[in-house]
């Protein structure tokens, strides 16, 4: 297997919500609590929970918007959190994001060439003619025409101005992009185009995607392997098809029973889970999931079950196993 | 039996401009609901999904105007009631739950005055009576110790049980139709699966009608007994649930459904080319001719009128013509 691009090792970022008497910090949130994982060359990671599970603040930690409180990111073997100079540029050339909304992404200030130009021109020393000629490639690439690149992002709808923001992404030689919720802002014929189109500059560039979404079936289309987050922890990750044919975490399970089904009569298994998830700031002890899980044991509420290796290749954390 | 909604060719038009401009939001949009049975509205954003059920209601905004058809509601014409007449409608017989229950909920006032509210003006509750029976409708949306929440105020509980405020206040009445727009678009799925889970319980004791208006067609499979697909301000296909999503009469339904990722299959997507039409230009001919694959010549030119077919589902497409015979 050919090393990853992207590895994650027990990464933590917590925040101090209360500062007590003389500055003493009083309460932490746990956002994002010892998180392992790793993207290779050419493949999509699904990151997949509720609001609150961490998901964001993961990408965040990988687009160096905030900076862990432990644990490490390699990129291509190095680790990140060093990086300064050229080798920081070098990095942020090499890995991009794509935002959930193109309406509020977009400045609307701007011409769509300028949006795309805007990374070549602070990364590279490409003159106007071949910056233009960069951003007409791109614009191809992604399904629309060179002729777009004077307009203003206004005249576009939502799916194209997501495929200008795919085409900003690209625009640098671009190995990892961070697909935070890209569909879900965007009309439902329109989600088809963008996941296809995805699908398609992957396959011709090799690109590596992490793919943050909530909807299972779109993150399980599109993924190759998938990681399930509950409040800052990764409970169970498996290939896509081996964690749809047989979820074993009972979180994965009930994030399951409550997809919707694709046609009427398809009961998807009973199950739902009870309550709500529990506030970060006092978070449960032993397993997170206990207090919501159908098939708690004592031991859960006392001991924090770890990520183990199960027979069919993925790795859950529940002490049924 | 008589349906307790029937709407008949509404057509709800924006006047913008000072009336120079023409926007057919809603364009000639019939149904029925009877009782107890819950209707899908389906659509894109800007496919007049939201004016249908803000017509009915009498809550449209001031450029917009009903300038055709009929809405029945219990035999009454709703229509051509004044506002005063329709405020003894709205909250009593039909309630409107929307989408984001942070704004239809006031942030200024306890979740007891607002659950009230309802059976305060339209039955005379007061006093301990009041009491019990917001009690009772907290109880009956799964709230926990309803006699201590009701004095919270909305910030002091989370999202789904937000949501679940606002099912009460729409239960409040005692109504007979419950309009809900997109009322899960903003909670997390396992949240989402219980609220549905509920609001069919509910239906269940209550027998209350019900109009969903999604764009996800999941929760239609999931809640829905008949489906009325919308496409710029027309309903394109009408059908019941099964029907619907077994055997789609018209293009942009097959599109729709193709275009949804099915859980555990990597099958590649059906993506309908283009985007939806801007109602302020509507293409000539049926407005969804641009988009489809299987479009005839008479299809930029001529708008389809409704097929009845033998299963009882209409769909507005020029490929059925011959499939029906002329009456």
């Amino acid at each position: 297997m050919p090393s990853p691009v992207l590895e994650v090792r027990g990464l933590k970022k917590h925040f101090v919500v209360r500062r007590g008497l003389f500055g003493r910090e009083s309460a932490w949130v746990k956002a994002v609590d010892g998180v392992d994982f790793a993207i290779h060359p050419g493949e999509t990671l699904g990151l997949i929970g509720e609001s609150g599970c961490g998901k964001t603040t993961t990408s965040k930690l990988i687009l160096l918007q905030e900076t862990p409180t432990a644990g490490s990111i390699a990129f291509e073997g190095r680790d990140i959190a060093g990086l300064a100079g050229a080798e920081l540029m070098a990095y942020r050339r090499a890995v991009q994001v794509v935002f959930q909304d193109p309406f509020s992404s977009l400045s609307p200030r701007m011409r769509v060439r300028d949006i795309i130009a805007e990374p070549l021109e602070i990364h590279t020393d490409l003159a106007r003619a071949a910056i233009d000629e960069r951003v007409g490639q791109v614009l191809e690439l992604v399904g629309l025409t060179r002729d777009v690149a004077p307009l203003f992002p206004h005249e576009f709808s939502g799916g194209q101005r997501q495929r200008v923001a795919i085409a900003r992404a690209l625009a640098t030689d671009t190995r990892l992009i961070v697909l935070d919720e890209p569909v879900s802002a965007l009309d439902v014929s329109v989600r088809a185009q963008i996941i296809n189109q995805l699908e398609h500059l992957q396959r011709t560039l090799g690109v590596s995607y992490l793919f943050i979404g909530h909807d299972l079936a779109t993150v399980a289309h599109i993924s190759h392997r998938i990681a399930v987050m509950y409040l800052g922890k990764i409970v169970e990750s498996a290939d896509s098809d081996a964690l749809c044919a047989r979820p074993m975490h009972p979180y994965t399970k009930a994030l399951f029973a409550a997809a919707l089904p694709s046609r009427p009569g398809d009961r998807t298994e009973s199950g739902t889970i009870v309550g709500e998830i529990p506030s970060p700031l006092s978070l449960p002890t032993g397993c997170r999931f206990h207090p919501r899980c159908p098939s708690a044991m004592p031991v859960c509420s006392e001991a924090e079950p770890s990520l183990q290796r199960r027979e069919g290749a993925g790795l859950v954390a529940c002490h049924l196993y | 039996m008589a349906p307790v909604l029937e709407v008949s060719g509404l057509q709800t038009h924006f006047f913008t401009f000072g009336g120079a401009r023409v926007v057919k939001a809603v364009d000639g949009v019939s149904f029925s609901l009877g009782d107890g049975e819950t209707l899908g509205l389906v659509g894109e954003s800007g496919s007049g999904k939201t004016t249908t059920c803000l017509s009915i209601v009498g809550l449209l905004p001031r450029a917009a105007r009903i300038v055709g058809g009929r809405v029945l509601f219990e035999g009454d014409e709703l229509t051509r009631m004044s506002q005063r007449e329709l405020r003894r409608v709205r909250g009593r017989r039909i309630a409107v739950m929307l989408q984001d229950p942070m704004a239809s909920l006031n942030p200024l006032f306890t979740i007891f005055r607002q659950v009230a509210e309802p059976a305060f003006f339209h039955q005379q509750m007061r006093g301990r009576t009041l009491r019990a029976r917001v009690q009772q409708l907290l109880k009956a949306v799964r709230i926990p110790s309803p006699e201590w929440r009701m004095r919270d105020y909305p910030h002091q509980m989370s999202g789904g049980m937000r949501q679940r405020i606002v099912g009460a206040i729409a239960l409040a009445g005692g109504p007979k139709l419950v309009i809900a727009d997109e009322p899960t678009t903003n909670l997390d799925v396992t949240i989402q699966a219980q609220y549905l889970d509920l609001l069919k319980d509910i239906q269940r004791e209550t027998g209350v009608a019900l109009i969903f208006v999604t764009h996800n067609l999941g929760i239609v499979a999931k809640m829905c007994d008949r489906v009325a697909v919308m496409y710029a301000g027309k309903i394109i296909e009408q059908a019941s649930v099964r029907e619907l999503f077994d055997d789609p009469k018209h293009p942009y339904t097959r599109a729709l459904l193709g275009s949804v990722p099915k859980l555990g299959s990597k099958e590649p997507l059906y993506s309908i080319a283009g985007q939806p039409p801007n109602p302020a230009s509507l293409p000539p001919g049926c407005p969804f001719h641009p988009r489809c694959r299987e479009a005839l010549p008479r299809c930029a030119s001529v708008d389809p009128p409704d097929f009845h077919l033998g299963d009882g589902s209409v769909a507005r497409c020029w490929l059925l013509d011959d499939a029906v015979a002329r009456p």
